[in-house]
Parts: C-alpha cells; structure tokens; sequence
C-alpha cells in the first residue's frame, strides 16, 4: 500500500508529500508519523506540503491534527511551503494551524527549527549536552 | 410592400443629399455637444444610416424592425451608439440622432403629397418607425455604457493591488481605496503569489489610503494576514488612521495578535529587524 516517506535528519524527522493526498493516505501518515516520533525521539518534524496543491476540510483537519500531536510527543513541528492556495483555503475553512510554526521553504523552516530548538536547550540550562 | 411605404423609401432614394443636409441641420441645433464629433464624421454617419434606411424600408416590415431585413440598419445603429457612447455624448444626444430625423422627412412628405388623409397615415408610420428605431438607439448606448464601467472596474482592480518590495525579503503593498470582498480576493492572491515569487520573510500591509474600515474589511484584513502567516510569513499592518483605529475598537474587531505599526517608516524599520538588519545614521568623518 502506498504511503508517504518518513525521512530521518539527525534530531529532525522529514516528511514531504509529493502526491496529492486521499483520506487514506493521510490517516496512514498520521498513524505513521507519531509511531516514528515515540519510537526515534525526534525533537523536530518538517512537513513539507510544496507539492499540495489541493486541501479540503478533512486533509486541512488531518494536517492540523498531525502536527499538534507531534507538539504532544514534545517534538517541534514546523510546515513549509504551503501554496497559495492552500493558504487561502485553511484560512477559509478556519484552520489557522494555531500553535504550528511556519516557513515559506524548507531551508527557512530548517532554521526555524534550528532556532527554537537551540532556545528550547538554552530554558532548560543546557541539560541535553552534558558536560 | 404597400404605397406608402414605397413612397417613403421613393422620397429617400430621390432626395439623399437635401434630406441629409436638413437632418444635420436638425442635429446642429438639438445636439448641444457638437465638438465631440468632426463634421465628416456625422456627415458619413447621416449618409450611411439613409442608405441603409432606404433599403430596409423598401425590403421589409416598418412594423417589425426586429425582422432580418432590419439587420443593417440595427448593425449601423449599433455602432452608431457604441461610438458615441465611447465619446461621451449624452443619452438625449445619442436619441436625437435618430428622432430629429423627423422634421426633414415630414416636410418632404409633406411637399410629395396631395392627399391629405394618406399623409397623416404616412406620418404615423414614419413616427413609429423613427420611434421605435430611437428606443433601440437607447438601448445599445445604454448597453455600451455599461460595457465601459465594467471594463473600468476591472481596470481598476488591476491597477489598485501593487506588490512592491523594499528589500531582500520584504514587501509592501500599499492599499488605496475602499475594500471590498473582491478586491481584497485579488489583494490576497497577489500578495501570497509574490510572496512565493520573491521569497519574501515580511509583508507590510499599509492602508494608509483606505477610507474606511468595516467588519468585513478588518475580517479580509485579517484572513489576509492569516493565509500569510500559514506560509511562514509574517505580516505587518500599518497605516491606521485614529478615526479607524477608533472604529475598529467600537465595533469590537479584535486584530488577534497582528502586528501594527504607525506609519510605513515604523513597519519598515520592523520589518528589517525581522529579517536581521540594522538601520544606522552614515557618521561623516571630519
């Protein structure tokens, strides 16, 4: 069965979807996702949505879901590349994606990521390098 | 095709140039705005609509100008009125075209006729037909009209949605203006479109030329700012007015957490700090 690749990147997971999704597909990569986040550890998830060129209400809820259960798991999630569109759509249909980080490509969510993470150490006094 | 009818297409046919210089007399004097259109111009006009004229009378119904044999004279007229209503003639003017044709036929008929009893029946049969071709003259110079305010507006909607960017990764667009929800659909693509294009990190929404803010402005204003900020973009508003700032207060729209700025200098400054960049005065060396 198809489903959508699960890429890891050192702390980061990397998820790009290149096809348009079916509710299947997202349910699966939902399911898929959060299993990889408990089972890696991962302190950062970039969904990559450049390729998505239609949403509707379900995959807006899906993708809304997916990345506030990854905030869960205690892993940074942060969307890029999100068309026009796409944009314009979720906003229509009222899902702000609240509490989600965004960035216009994957090299500017990278940073994103990169930044709040180094912050996220700095709160806790650094205890994720011990010395 | 009866007598009368025969005898009006006759009285045009034998009389082009008398009867076309009486109309335009006519039309001199009903017609207040004649320097919208050169002499040659009206003169051409007069001509071809009484040859067209002519032939319609002599191949078809008077009462009927709906009929096919009509077309020409409707295809004339129809330009005609598109002309003058891309020039600007009034509607009256561009109905006299066709009524003040009246006078000069009525005295030829007039002058050909002895019979007393068929020259009244034939003035009501030109008077109808004058009438009814005069209505139809209306009808497309309203039509025209309308055509052009549509095309304005669209004009309009292209010219009233600049993207321009300031610098690496910042843009402004400046709203001038009162929205509606189709413009604003246009603002919105726009700038989500150019935000793509450039690469951009911060969109300054200024709507320093915007009149007047209402429920439906500040919620476009808003879900503009929302679609933006999916795409990882962060957008600043700035340029608004106290009377607004005011208004937006009283009708209990809250602007959620968008950032505001006072004037587009303000947003400016904001914007490259946001993308990491400093302003510092030159100092001159002395």
């Amino acid at each position: 069965m198809e489903r959508i690749p699960i890429l890891r990147m050192g702390e980061f997971l990397l998820v790009t979807i290149q096809v348009d999704m079916h509710d299947r597909l997202a349910m699966r990569l939902q399911d898929d996702l959060t299993e990889k986040i408990a089972e890696t550890g991962a302190r950062g998830v970039m969904i990559d949505i450049s390729s998505l060129e239609i949403v509707d209400s379900f995959i807006g809820r899906v993708l809304a879901n997916i990345a506030s259960m990854s905030r869960v798991l205690d892993a940074q999630t942060v969307v890029v590349g999100m068309q026009p569109a796409v944009a314009i759509t979720l906003v229509e249909l009222g899902l702000e994606l609240p509490g989600v980080l965004t960035a216009l490509n994957v090299d500017k969510g990278m940073e994103v990521l990169r930044g709040t993470l180094a912050k996220a150490v700095e709160e806790q006094g650094g205890d994720r390098h011990p010395t | 095709m009866d007598a009368k009818q025969k005898a009006l297409a006759d009285l045009i046919a034998e009389n082009p140039n008398t009867l076309r210089a009486a109309w335009m007399r006519e039309l001199a004097i009903d017609v207040k705005r004649t320097n919208l259109m050169g002499e040659a111009e009206l003169q051409g006009q007069c001509q071809e609509f009484l040859m067209r004229l002519e032939h319609a009378i002599r191949h078809g119904e008077l009462e009927d100008i709906g009929a096919p044999s009509w077309t020409p004279v409707r295809d004339y007229l129809t330009e005609v009125s598109q002309r003058r209503a891309n020039l600007g003639f009034s509607p009256a003017d561009t109905a006299t075209f066709v009524f003040s044709l009246k006078k000069p036929l009525f005295m030829y008929l007039q002058e050909r006729s002895g019979n007393d009893s068929m020259l009244v029946e034939q003035i009501w049969q030109t008077t109808a037909l004058l009438d009814r071709l005069g209505l139809y003259v209306m009808e497309v110079y309203q039509k025209s009209r309308e055509e052009i305010i549509a095309r304005q507006q669209d004009e309009m909607l292209e010219l009233s949605t600049p993207v321009v960017k300031l610098w690496d990764g910042i843009l402004a667009l400046p709203l001038i203006g009162t929205l509606d929800s189709n413009r604003t659909q246009v603002v919105m693509e726009t700038l989500l479109q150019r935000i793509v294009d450039t690469n951009s990190e911060v969109a300054i929404i200024d709507i320093t030329g915007v009149p007047t803010v209402d429920t439906l402005v500040a919620q476009h204003l808003i879900k503009t700012v929302s679609a933006a900020k999916l795409m990882g973009v962060e957008c600043v508003v700035s340029g608004i007015r106290p009377q607004i700032a005011q208004t937006i207060v009283h009708l209990g729209v809250g602007l959620g957490d968008i950032v505001t700025k006072g004037n587009l200098a303000g947003a400016f400054e904001y914007a490259l700090r946001r993308v990491g960049m400093t302003t510092t005065p030159i100092r001159s060396e002395s």
